[in-house]
């Protein structure tokens, strides 16, 4: 048994290869190793949202996975979210509706708001309330951010 | 916090995985989808000094339906249970409850099995499976085995499964006729409840076959079999309820930061109450 292990994924579209220690979080992996530091790193245990990122097409906690199990896998960073425009709506939204002040949860606020409006989430704010409720923002009480996420998904309805 | 150091090892076979359960007995600890084990690991308070990832067991994913029951593999995410075609007509009690288990990038990685093997007296789905009257397989060096989840729950974070065993699926028996409730008291959606019951009713006028499961009350989720007496065969109306409460005092409930235990045991009557009406309207 090893303390390391060699993995291989592709992150925002790019392979990487890594010998990374076992205990290493993904989110951590990703922060350090890779340089994308646009996940942040709040709680440690699955509770702020922080973190979320995407892996295989669905939003997970990126310190609730290990790097190793993320080998062979895809993961799309916030980083790889904005090169690709598909935040490009939810981060005008959020700048019109000031849905951030210190910006730490927006990372994660916008992935899990990704994850919302393209799985089809409705344009009803007791809806989105519920979608986010992982994911946690001690500046704006979320009135702003829901309203963001609100008039995306009716941008979109009525584009 | 980050993780204490541990060996990490990824077995291709059941057979595998059990032999590295034998091997380190109590050292090593399954690691299903992570979404507790990882939170306890990250706070130490679980410290294995073997992780034994069973994400490449494929034989352990997937939900197959016999005309008599659904079996649900161990490491089955809550999503690919939400996601499964059949979700609302056959396991209707599973559907209504999914919603409420955690937040949606959880219950992306988040196992059925996992939960099972935690059995955190919080969590929904041990009580999923007491109303539901599931039985739970296990697989160990000596075989495969079938435990009643009446008797799989023990207590606090104990379960009738052993350091050298694996939950390999669940088998819920198909019921098309029962009629469900599901409500818990929770501070934000998707907390762990401070008080939650699920209900399996064979009838509903009178009410009959009662299976009412609590959970976040007490160190495990349990059944009340006096409850259950004192509803069966009632309408399940406000003073039919009223007499039955008192049954609640067969619960140890525990008191927390949040919650003491007297608030408990009235948060456990008013889910019962709002389930019941629920079933009834």
């Amino acid at each position: 048994m090893s303390k390391t292990q060699d993995i291989s994924l592709t992150v925002n579209g790019e392979v990487l290869t890594a010998n990374v220690p076992v205990r290493m979080n993904l989110v951590d992996f990703l922060r350090h190793e890779a340089g994308l530091t646009g996940s942040h790193v709040g709680c440690e245990h699955g509770v702020c949202g922080a973190c979320t990122i995407e892996v295989n097409g669905d939003t997970v906690r990126g310190c609730l996975m290990l790097a190793v199990q993320a080998n062979g896998a895809t993961v799309t960073t916030i980083e790889g979210l904005a090169d690709s425009g598909r935040s490009a709506a939810l981060i005008a939204a959020f700048t019109r509706r000031n849905a951030l002040q210190c910006g730490f949860c927006t990372p994660g606020m916008l992935a899990s708001a990704i994850a919302y409006v393209e799985g089809g989430g409705i344009a009803d704010k007791q809806a989105i309330r519920d979608h986010i409720s992982g994911n946690y923002c001690r500046c704006t009480g979320y009135q702003s951010i829901v309203d963001a996420i609100h008039d995306v998904v009716t941008e979109g309805a009525s584009a | 916090m980050k993780a204490p150091d541990f060996d990490y090892l990824r077995p291709g076979t059941i057979a595998e995985a059990i032999a590295i359960l034998s091997e380190h007995e109590g050292e090593a600890q399954p690691l299903a989808g992570g979404q507790s084990l990882m939170p306890m690991m990250n706070f130490r308070v679980a410290a294995p000094a073997v992780l034994v990832d069973l994400s490449a067991l494929s034989e352990l994913r997937g939900i197959t339906r016999t005309d008599t029951s659904v079996r649900i593999g161990a490491m089955t995410r809550y999503r690919e249970l939400g996601d499964w075609a059949n979700i609302c007509t056959d396991l209707p009690l599973i559907a209504t409850a999914l919603p409420h288990i955690a937040h949606d990038a959880i219950r992306n990685r988040g196992t059925i099995g996992g939960s099972l093997a935690l059995a955190d007296a919080a969590a929904e789905m041990p009580a999923l499976m007491l109303a539901l009257g599931a039985t739970i397989e296990l697989m160990g060096p000596n075989g495969t085995r079938h435990v009643h989840a009446d008797d799989f729950f023990q207590g606090f974070y104990d379960t009738a499964c052993e350091a050298d065993e694996l939950i390999v699926a669940v088998d819920i028996p198909l019921a098309p006729e029962a009629k469900f409730g599901f409500h818990e008291l929770v501070q934000r959606h998707g907390d762990y409840a401070m008080a939650g019951v699920a209900i399996k009713a064979t009838s509903l006028t009178p009410l009959s076959g009662l299976r009412i499961a609590f959970f976040g009350v007490s160190d495990r989720a349990l059944r009340v079999p006096a409850l259950e007496a004192a509803l069966d065969g009632t309408s399940g109306d406000e003073a039919a309820i009223a007499a039955a409460l008192p049954a609640l005092e067969a619960i140890e409930f525990e008191g927390d930061l949040k919650v003491s235990a007297k608030t408990r045991e009235h948060y456990a009557g008013v889910a019962l109450k709002r389930a019941l009406a629920e079933m009834l309207a």
